[in-house]
């Protein structure tokens, strides 16, 4: 063994043990910002073991460095510039990028080895690793493109794509990427097979994302990062990197569970997730449709009123809120609030906003504090001691209808019972219903009041009106 | 090799199993998108393919657009991670300062 072979062991060894702590850390409220820059520190050792093995085993060519530099500084760049400037509403979108392009980097590897073997190797383990690099790496980034196109609001789902007939569309994509990658493997060098492989493996990405739901969409991309790993360690095979194969593995089991833990917050199996389809698609049926008939609507003069007189008050921030950027409004209402010595806590629903822990880290922007944001099981029993619960924005989390109409697609999923408090105003823009497209039986309930608006404008409001009955003032 | 090479793959993956168990939905989020960074470790793939491409222009191509997007995967991801915990940090900080 030469020395560099040794290093590069060695390296590669740290690597390994500092990326499984970072995961392992990043599962922690208090290590995970350590854990995260760990994983990163672990990731250029990676590299740098990977450089410094090449250099001492026959050397890297300069016409080699030039071209790493170019790519490392195009990717790098980029990605630096998107990680600072894209607001924190759209996180899912980004991740779900940042995944694509992880896959799309697989995908590459293993097309340039299936045309240049020499670059890899020609048998059967190579033909087959680059068979499942190519097909998953295209389907985590089609599948990861889509994601952020819906959740940006760029693509919806075609009616067709709700109908059964999608299921017939997809089957006939794998049955296809499925032939071409076994006639590849027998055939070898094959390029008609290759391209059929890409162009099935992308399309069936894009066939399988599609039809799901927004709601979904977190799971999915979850789901789909957890292919990214294993695209990973399939490369990992390709170009014999056990670094490679073992991180990859990692994150590709890392990430199904993952991915269940998330399945469990939503009360969802990842097969309905998967195969379902758009949940508002299916709700005209239950028992949630319908109009509304007995509303009550309300000024936020009398929303500040009631609050005023309340001792301790619950808010549920929902995807409303952070659409309206409303969260430091938000924050400022809550800081008056407390100066007048009303206890202010924050409900969380797990899958409140877009992504589990959206709303979170929306709150934690506006410098709320860690220990007012309660979980759904804590806060659950505090509510009938609660006397004003200030619904922002949301809308399904709050829907009692899962709990008591067993009918309605919504029953079984957890929710906040909001209801039991004594006085519930719910901000929100119209009447409009929430994401699931399910009619919400809290609306009408006699201790709920609408403040029809958008939610950053009724804070404002809000809290002109109670500086004006004089709160806020020490 | 190839055996050598599926004990990895076998070993590597039960450690994913057992490295999360009971994660809070606070850190769904960050954990995710820090996962998501880490599968951007083919940029050594990436390079790979680059340092044996030799002088075969489309190779070097393939190698480089492939580290692009691994990096970007990388880098952006390390990043938006960062940015995402550095909120739920700071609290603690900020109020000392009062």
């Amino acid at each position: 063994m030469s020395a560099s072979l040794i290093l590069k062991y060695a390296i590669e060894l740290v690597a390994v043990l500092l990326l499984a702590l970072g995961i392992k850390g990043l599962s922690k409220v208090r290590s995970a910002r350590g854990a995260n820059q760990l994983a990163a520190v672990a990731m250029a050792l990676a590299v740098l073991g990977l450089l410094v093995n090449y250099a001492g085993d026959g050397g890297i060519a300069a016409t080699a460095w030039i071209w790493i530099i170019a790519g490392t500084l195009a990717g790098g760049i980029l990605g630096a510039i998107t990680a600072q400037r894209v607001p924190m509403t759209s996180m899912p979108e980004t991740v779900a990028l940042f995944n694509g392009c992880g896959g799309m980097s697989s995908l590459l590897v293993a097309l340039g080895v299936a045309l240049f073997p020499e670059a890899g190797g020609s048998d059967l383990v190579a033909e087959v690793s680059i068979v499942v690099s190519v097909f998953v790496g295209a389907i985590t980034f089609t599948g990861s493109i889509v994601a952020m196109a819906k959740l940006q609001g760029w693509l919806s789902t075609p009616a067709w794509m709700q109908s059964r007939l999608r299921h017939a569309v997809n089957i006939a994509l794998a049955v296809l990427s499925l032939a071409a990658a076994v006639k590849l493997i027998a055939s070898g060098e094959d390029a008609q097979g290759l391209s059929l492989l890409v162009i099935g493996s992308g399309l069936l990405g894009i066939g399988v994302t599609l039809p799901i739901g927004g709601a979904d969409m977190p799971v999915v991309i979850s789901l789909l990062n957890s292919y990214s790993g294993v695209a990973a360690a399939a490369a990992g095979f390709v170009v014999g990197s056990q670094l490679l194969i073992v991180a990859g593995a990692m994150v590709g089991a890392a990430g199904l569970i993952l991915t269940q833990v998330m399945c469990d917050g939503m009360n969802r199996s990842l097969g309905s997730v998967l195969f379902g389809g758009a949940l508002g698609a299916t709700s005209g049926g239950g028992g949630g449709g319908g109009e509304y008939t007995n509303i009550t609507s309300c000024s936020a003069e009398e929303c500040a009123l009631t609050l005023e007189a309340a001792e301790r008050v619950i808010i549920v921030p929902g995807y409303g809120l952070a659409v309206a950027q409303a969260q430091h409004t938000l924050r400022e209402v809550t800081r008056v609030l407390e100066t007048a010595g009303i206890d202010v806590a924050y409900a969380i629903h797990p899958v409140a906003g877009r992504m589990p822990g959206h709303m979170n880290v929306l709150l934690a922007e506006a410098d709320v504090p860690y220990e007012q944001l309660k979980e759904m099981d804590q806060i659950n029993p505090e509510f009938p001691a609660t006397d004003v619960v200030l619904v922002l924005g949301a809308n399904d989390v709050v829907n009692p209808q899962a709990k008591n109409d067993s009918s309605s697609p919504l029953y079984g999923m957890p929710v906040l019972d909001v209801q039991e408090a004594r006085t519930v105003f719910v901000v929100k823009r119209g009447m409009s219903a929430g994401y699931s497209g399910i009619k919400n039986d809290l609306f009408e309930l006699s201790n709920t009041s609408m403040v029809f608006g958008d939610a950053k404008k009724v804070l404002g409001d809000l809290l002109t009106e109670l500086k004006d009955l004089g709160l806020g003032k020490k | 090799m190839f055996i050598e090479f599926l004990w990895v793959l076998l070993l590597g993956s039960l450690l994913g199993l057992e490295l999360i168990g009971k994660v809070p939905p606070t850190l769904h989020t960050p954990l995710m998108s820090g996962a998501n960074a880490i599968s951007g470790i083919t940029v050594l793939a990436a390079l790979t393919l680059i340092i044996k491409a030799g002088d075969n222009p489309v190779l070097l191509l393939l190698g480089t657009v492939s580290l692009g997007f691994a990096l970007f995967n990388v880098i952006g991801g390390f990043l938006v991670t960062d940015r995402m915990l550095a909120m739920f940090s700071r609290k603690p900080a900020r109020k000392e300062n009062r």
